[in-house]
């Protein structure tokens, strides 16, 4: 087993897919009056949090427990550089802590990369930058098979900002890994022109929404933040959105089995309607509950549970 | 004192005997201290256009004594030190005070940079008449680290500075297209999801300085030429003669994009490291002469400045000590373009008078270090004289040792160790 998951390229097919399947017998367990396993007792899992993400960090945080670790939340908002300590310093303390692994999310990509180096622990990235964020990548492929039966050939749809989208990232790796085949669709201001280079020879692109969405099992949307409107990558949200938000006219495109996916935080009226977030197609509210079983995976496994 | 470096070999021409008395290449003279030369290559000493010796400011980080040692280590017997301090050397007192350290610790002659504008703001022109006229005798003015992005404003600086026959030494880099940039726009920085440097931003302002510079008949300097498309720029601006130079650093020539893999900051430098065709294109100007120098761009930072993530990490690396190696191993021993690109052309640019001379001439000021080719050496952070340690060579195999290095005659390096 792999000892870190900093990237979803950390992850082979046959890693990705033991997760997976590792997550389904978690979820089965969700089912049960008592929820917990002795899995981690006695090991330590620290939250390292430097962005706010409460979603994030209570699946993680409800993931650990559910295996009976003991679970630190460690709230690093607003340190780092200017103010507070370095991310070296807090590994450092981390370190002494006997930390078994931490989970960090944090504004600068490839911190995870820079954390592994300074503690012994198993590190998961839990979000950095607009680099990755690999559990993500994970609950939404086990979402996907949970739904769909398969990965392998699924043609999936990942629409908006990719540009900054650590999901985005993790996604196309992952289900890349797993025989999907992604398409990236958005303006080609969000889109990078070496993308498929850059992540998966396979991948491919579209600036034209309408046109994918017939032929897709998969559509996931993806959050744009409205300031990306005053640095010029499109004109005005409404202009995004009739270009590039599902609707429900666009949603009658998707073939009859086809699922809609949102990563959350979603931006109701922009990228997505809410007649489309709430239609049954729409598997957002499953990716939550899916997220704890997928994180309880990973922490099993990395940890080396029994 | 006099010297008779026996067997020496310059610019690996047969082994002859050299003689150095007064402070210049001299005849034959009675009791001469002899240093045995044999096997080693005499070039003229190595001239740095773009140096960050961090004094007055960040004495933390280097000092001008202790960039001055790595200097003479390297084999440089001049280095033009920038102008980004703190306070920012935008008036003649602060580059007189830099000018007057690099005096005192006189292990090579620095040569301070003046600000183009105060505070390196980019909003008004400093007082570049007062720097020319001081003790420093300023020549070259640059605003490194920033790029004189008002094309009114450098339009402007580069007519003033005809007057005292200065140089503008322009950092080439579009502020509106590299906001947060952190690397190289490209494939890597999309999989890194690190913001991207294109490499338009640097060709776009090369492209409007020749123009300008073309215009107004005045000198341009380029400050480390990052992209094959900027040498496009170059060879048709040279083309059509305009009077335009420009550098590469030891790091362009070597190293690509690939370095950020693993985010170790030590590789974030500005311009960022690009892919292989640009080193490759880089390589080539450098043997035409399209580029006219190598320049280290030597830039020590303290560990917490690097030890930290990626995007908090200053920009820059060391240099000093390890550019001749990384040229000759890039080149091999082709030692007169390497005498050349790294004193000849940079004492020529900088208006050094007295290094890049001709040491098969008697009379020639002795600005000179002796190399031994044959020695590979691997590259230890701890071993370096800077104060700082963020070298992107720790670990490499390099070709090349510096043994000795002589300023106006006086060994500052002997046997490989700084005399003082």
């Amino acid at each position: 087993m792999i000892k870190h998951l900093r990237s979803a390229a950390d992850l082979d097919a046959a890693t990705a897919t033991l997760i997976l399947d590792t997550a389904a017998e978690m979820a089965a367990l969700s089912g049960r009056e008592v929820k917990k396993l002795p899995a981690l007792r006695g090991r330590t899992v620290v939250n390292l949090f430097y962005e706010d993400s409460t979603r994030t960090r209570i699946s993680f945080e409800a993931a650990a427990k559910r295996l009976s670790a003991d679970v630190i939340n460690f709230s690093a908002k607003g340190s780092s550089v200017s103010k507070g300590e370095s991310l070296k310093d807090t590994a450092l303390t981390l370190q002494a802590m006997g930390a078994d692994a931490v989970v960090i999310r944090h504004s600068a990509s490839g911190a995870p990369h820079r954390l592994a180096n300074w503690v012994d622990g198993s590190v998961v990235n839990a979000g950095d930058g607009t680099h990755e964020h690999p559990t993500q990548a994970l609950l939404d492929a086990y979402t996907m098979r949970s739904r769909l039966g398969r990965l392998d050939g699924l043609k999936v749809a990942i629409v908006g900002d990719v540009l900054h989208s650590r999901v985005a990232r993790s996604n196309v790796l992952l289900l890349t890994t797993l025989g999907a085949d992604v398409t990236l669709v958005g303006p080609p201001t969000l889109i990078p022109l070496d993308v498929a280079a850059a992540l998966s020879k396979s991948t491919k692109v579209s600036y034209d929404l309408d046109s994918v969405l017939p032929d897709s099992d998969v559509v996931m949307m993806l959050r744009v933040q409205t300031e990306r409107m005053q640095d010029s990558y499109f004109p005005s949200a409404r202009e995004y959105s009739r270009r590039y938000g599902l609707d429900m006219p666009r949603m009658r495109k998707l073939p009859e089995h086809a699922v809609v996916m949102h990563p959350g935080p979603m931006n109701r009226g922009m990228e997505i309607a809410p007649e489309v977030a709430d239609s049954p197609r729409s598997t957002i509210v499953e990716q939550v509950a899916n997220g704890v079983s997928v994180r309880m995976a990973v922490l099993y496994l990395l940890l080396g549970g029994k | 004192m006099a010297y008779l470096l026996k067997g020496v070999s310059i610019l690996g021409a047969a082994p002859t005997d050299l003689y150095i008395n007064d402070g210049v290449i001299s005849a034959p003279v009675p009791d001469a201290e002899v240093i045995d030369a044999a096997g080693l290559v005499a070039l003229p000493g190595l001239v740095d256009v773009h140096t960050h010796l961090r004094e007055p400011g960040r004495e933390d980080a280097e000092t001008v004594e202790t960039g001055s040692r790595a200097a003479a280590l390297g084999g440089y017997t001049a280095v033009c030190a920038m102008a980004n301090t703190s306070p920012v050397a935008d008036t003649a007192g602060v580059v007189e005070q830099v000018w007057r350290l690099g005096r005192e610790a006189g292990l090579v002659d620095v040569q301070p940079i003046g600000a183009v504008t105060v505070g390196l703001a980019g909003k008004q022109m400093a007082e570049l008449g007062a720097m020319a006229s001081s003790a420093a005798d300023v020549r070259i003015f640059s605003d490194d680290g920033f790029c004189v992005a008002d094309p009114k404003l450098m339009r402007r600086a580069l007519e003033y500075v005809k007057a005292f026959d200065g140089v503008i030494a322009q950092h080439a880099e579009e502020p509106r297209l590299t906001e947060g940039a952190q690397m190289h726009e490209g494939e890597v920085s999309t999989r890194l999801g690190l913001t991207g440097w294109p490499a338009v931003a640097e060709e776009a302002i090369i492209a409007r300085d020749v123009l300008l510079a073309e215009h107004v008949g005045s000198r341009l300097h380029v400050c480390h030429v990052s992209t094959a498309g900027s040498v496009e720029v170059l060879r048709q601006a040279k083309a059509r003669g305009v009077r335009v130079t420009a550098e590469v650093t030891p790091h362009h020539l070597l190293l690509t994009d690939e370095r950020a893999e693993g985010y170790d900051p030590v590789f974030k430098v500005n311009p960022p490291l690009r892919t292989r065709s640009d080193v490759e294109a880089l390589r080539q100007a450098l043997l035409d002469g399209v580029i006219d120098v190598v320049a280290t761009d030597h830039a020590p930072h303290a560990v917490q400045d690097k030890e930290c993530e990626w995007s908090y990490a200053r920009p820059g690396m060391l240099g000093l000590e390890t550019a001749l190696p990384i040229v000759l191993s890039v080149f091999g021993p082709k030692w007169d373009l390497i005498a050349d690109r790294m004193s000849i052309a940079p004492a020529r640019i900088a208006g050094l008078d007295g290094h890049g001379g001709d040491l098969t001439k008697a009379g020639t000021p002795a600005n000179l270090t002796l190399v031994d080719p044959s020695v590979q050496r691997v590259v230890d952070p701890a071993e370096l004289a800077s104060i700082s340690r963020n070298t992107p060579y720790a670990g490499m195999t390099l070709p090349g040792r510096i043994v000795a290095t002589f300023l106006r005659g006086e060994a500052t390096v002997l046997d490989g160790k700084a005399v003082k």
